[in-house]
């Protein structure tokens, strides 16, 4: 076995894990999230984006982290319309397509239609990639593959010069788990929608 | 059993972290259209095919699966590849996490006590939005190049400009549904 798959394996079994274990595969916590009656997965989310920009960017700072493991996706306007159309659906089942897999490998049967839906939504963008490229909804903006700030050892554009990407997310990374932090429990309903 | 925010969130960051560290940010969405691919290459073995010619060696008359120098192409052809490991690892990964904590009852494992307060019992009517629900989420995440893993957590924690656009429109979209949808037992 290859090291590679090795780390699929390691990694890919702690992310699992790990989304089990914040309760990210109940399609429950994840509605009152988005109703805003128990902000308990927004709060962790929150907190998980800053520890592992913190941890990143301190990183690659110190040399510790390989610029070249960055991945930074293509801005285009599809991505907002696909956020629109994954937002609706995660709002109407509970479930995103990390979550689905998760949520039926813990016995839930919605999820495995939720899952069957998902490999025909996914076959159906295949059969009508070549006509929405034709469109130009999937040309780049922004630079394309840009971040905030420029990144040292990546080739990645920036739309902020002047300031180093690395303190950019290092930044970013304390917004966001100070907004963890004071983010409410819940914004409707009382406290015991656990 | 569920871990509160700070244990969780600290956990779930070092996560996405360690991913980095050692071989690229998480991402899931992608190996939905990777199993399309191996189940259609499957019925119709002409759907992947060897190109010396293709820069990753194999080529599809689909576009889809053909883009990138035939980047899907190739993993549909050899799935046994960093990022599909990845996801069945995920899946089983969840399922010792599941059995550790006893698992869900039997009510649950239908639908969630939030969507019966508000549609009822149907089980039927539950499938059916899941069903929906699962097509428009993934034709949403290929349309937009990635997922809640892929974009909103990856992306963001990478300050990618692409993860606040879809950031921005995915709860543009699923806050209004989930509070018009759920109403009750707030």
């Amino acid at each position: 076995m290859s090291l590679s798959v090795i780390l699929a394996i390691v990694i890919g079994g702690a992310f699992g894990f790990t989304l089990d274990r914040v309760g990210a595969t109940n399609p429950g916590f994840i509605i009152r999230m988005l109703n805003l009656t128990n902000l308990h997965l927004m709060k962790t989310i929150m907190l998980a984006i800053g520890t592992a920009s913190l941890l990143m960017f301190g990183g690659l700072l110190l040399g510790l982290v390989d610029p070249g493991h960055m991945s930074v996706k293509t801005a285009y306007s599809g991505v907002f319309v696909g956020g629109l159309l994954l937002g609706a659906g995660f709002a109407i089942s509970g479930f995103c397509p990390g979550t689905s897999l998760t949520a039926a490998a813990t016995g839930r049967k919605d999820a495995l239609f939720f899952i069957l839906g998902g490999l025909f939504g996914a076959a159906a963008y295949m059969g009508v990639y070549a006509g929405i490229k034709a469109t130009g909804l999937l040309d780049k903006i922004a630079g394309g593959k840009s971040t905030l700030g420029p990144v040292g050892g990546t080739k990645y554009p920036s739309v902020i010069d002047g300031m180093s990407g690395e303190l950019i997310g290092i930044l970013l990374g304390v917004i966001f788990i100070a907004v963890a932090m004071v983010a409410p429990a819940h914004v409707f309903g009382s406290k015991d929608h656990s | 059993m569920i871990l509160n925010w700070r244990s969780g969130g600290i956990l779930l960051g070092a996560v996405f972290f360690l991913a980095v560290l050692l071989v690229k940010p998480i991402g899931v969405s992608t190996q939905f259209v990777i199993f399309d691919g191996i189940l259609w290459d499957a019925i119709n073995p002409d759907i992947v095919v060897l190109d010396e010619n293709a820069k990753k060696g194999y080529s599809s008359p689909n576009a889809y699966l053909n883009k990138s120098g035939g980047k899907y192409a190739k993993n549909v052809a050899n799935p046994l590849n960093y990022s599909f490991v990845f996801v069945i690892a995920m899946i089983a990964g969840a399922a010792i996490s599941g059995l550790m904590r006893g698992g869900v009852s039997k009510e649950e494992k239908q639908m969630p006590e939030v969507w019966r307060k508000n549609f009822g019992d149907s089980t039927v009517k539950r499938y059916a939005a899941a069903f929906f629900a699962g097509f428009i989420v993934l034709f949403g995440a290929r349309l937009a190049g990635g997922c809640t893993s892929g974009h909103m957590m990856s992306g963001m924690m990478q300050t990618s400009i692409s993860g606040y656009i879809f950031t921005a429109g995915a709860f543009l979209a699923a806050f209004p549904i989930a509070l018009m949808m759920f109403k009750k037992g707030r």
